[in-house]
């Protein structure tokens, strides 16, 4: 019995307005990215905002859609913690792209 | 759930929250995810690896924009459309990502009445979301015949840098491939659910084990990801 009680407590009850209320959220929140290059925003204005709203975005389908919210902690920073590693990727290869351009600049396109 | 103790969820001890609680779950030799069964942990672990794939695709097209010295086309210009005579820059990605985002509310309601034993709802609701799935891949099926009529090879296009098109035939293809595999797995998870599968405890064609409506909410972690991935490349590649 014990089981079937856990079973039935770890299933995930919610009221469909929750949804529907991110769903709006996410509407929302995708447009707004939109209008930020329909307005033609350039520069850092620009990249802000799209990070912004990428990041909103991404919070509410893995918090609320994927229930990880309701989630133990254990779970949740096994699978959140190691995707924040790439950005030492990102780190790392922002050096060798200007290392790379600044070699084709310096070597390749003298010329031209 | 009675006949196989092996996938019991964590049998219902309270357990420490916040940090205590990982380090408790995580130390000793014990299952480290206590209330989630093997299936939807898996399912995690899967999605963790496929966030890696995703992000080398992402880092390796920064890493080729920022590197070029030829100008990067401008995907505001190269995914605008005329509609009804006027010129509207990036609409259709922005419409695929409404539809996306769609599914991916769809799904999640379709998750919820798999819970609530309400599988008329529950499969119609999936089969709505592999619907807006499909018509996502159609989409994409016509961005991408679009672009090859004007030029857009792997190895070259009209309008500057030759990897723009390397780095969206990969990205958009995987992630393209995933949605198409979703919507398989959808009408295949639909049917099931529809037939009641999962209230008569009938034994699946491949496993041949018994399955519950968790498999629903399995499928929509899969779904989200989906969704999720599409977030990051509409932000990364369309409107950087």
């Amino acid at each position: 019995m014990s089981q079937v009680a856990t079973h039935i407590e770890t299933q995930q009850h919610h009221p469909i307005k929750l949804y529907l209320v991110v769903w709006g959220w996410l509407f929302i929140l995708s447009t707004c990215s939109y209008l930020v290059d329909f307005f033609g925003l350039v520069g850092y204005l620009r990249w802000g905002l799209i990070l912004l709203f990428m990041v909103l975005k991404a919070g509410l389908i893995v918090a609320v859609f994927m229930h990880m919210a309701w989630e133990r902690l254990a779970l949740l920073y096994a699978i959140i913690v190691p995707p924040t590693l790439v950005l030492v990727f990102v780190g790392i290869m922002v050096f060798e792209s200007n290392y790379t351009l600044f070699s084709r600049l310096a070597f390749f396109v003298v010329g031209r | 759930m009675v006949d196989m103790p092996r996938t019991d969820p964590g049998a219902g001890i309270s357990r420490p929250a916040g940090w205590e609680g990982i380090v408790a779950d995580w130390s000793s030799d014990q299952r480290a995810f206590k209330n989630v069964s093997w299936g939807k942990a898996m399912m995690w672990i899967f999605l963790l690896s496929d966030t890696f794939i995703f992000s080398c695709f992402l880092l390796s097209y920064m890493t080729v924009r920022m590197s070029t010295v030829e100008p990067w086309p401008n995907p505001s210009e190269v995914f605008a459309l005329n509609i009804g005579g006027r010129h509207i820059p990036l609409i259709l990605i922005a419409i695929m990502t409404f539809i996306l985002i769609s599914s991916s509310g769809t799904m999640a309601m379709a998750v919820n009445f798999g819970y609530r034993r309400d599988r008329f709802r529950s499969a119609s609701l999936m089969l709505a979301t592999a619907l807006l799935g499909a018509t996502f891949v159609g989409m994409q099926a016509f961005e991408w015949s679009k672009l090859i009529a004007e030029g857009v090879r792997p190895w070259g296009n009209p309008w500057g840098a030759a990897q723009f098109g390397s780095s969206f035939f990969m990205i958009t293809g995987f992630h393209g491939t995933h949605v198409t595999i979703g919507v398989i797995f959808l009408l295949i998870m639909s049917r099931k659910v529809f037939r009641g599968d999962f209230d008569r405890e009938r034994r699946g064609f491949f496993t041949s084990r018994k399955g519950n409506y968790e498999i629903v909410e399995i499928m929509g972690l899969y779904w989200h990801f989906v969704d999720l991935v599409w977030v990051f490349i509409f932000a990364l590649f369309y409107l950087w």
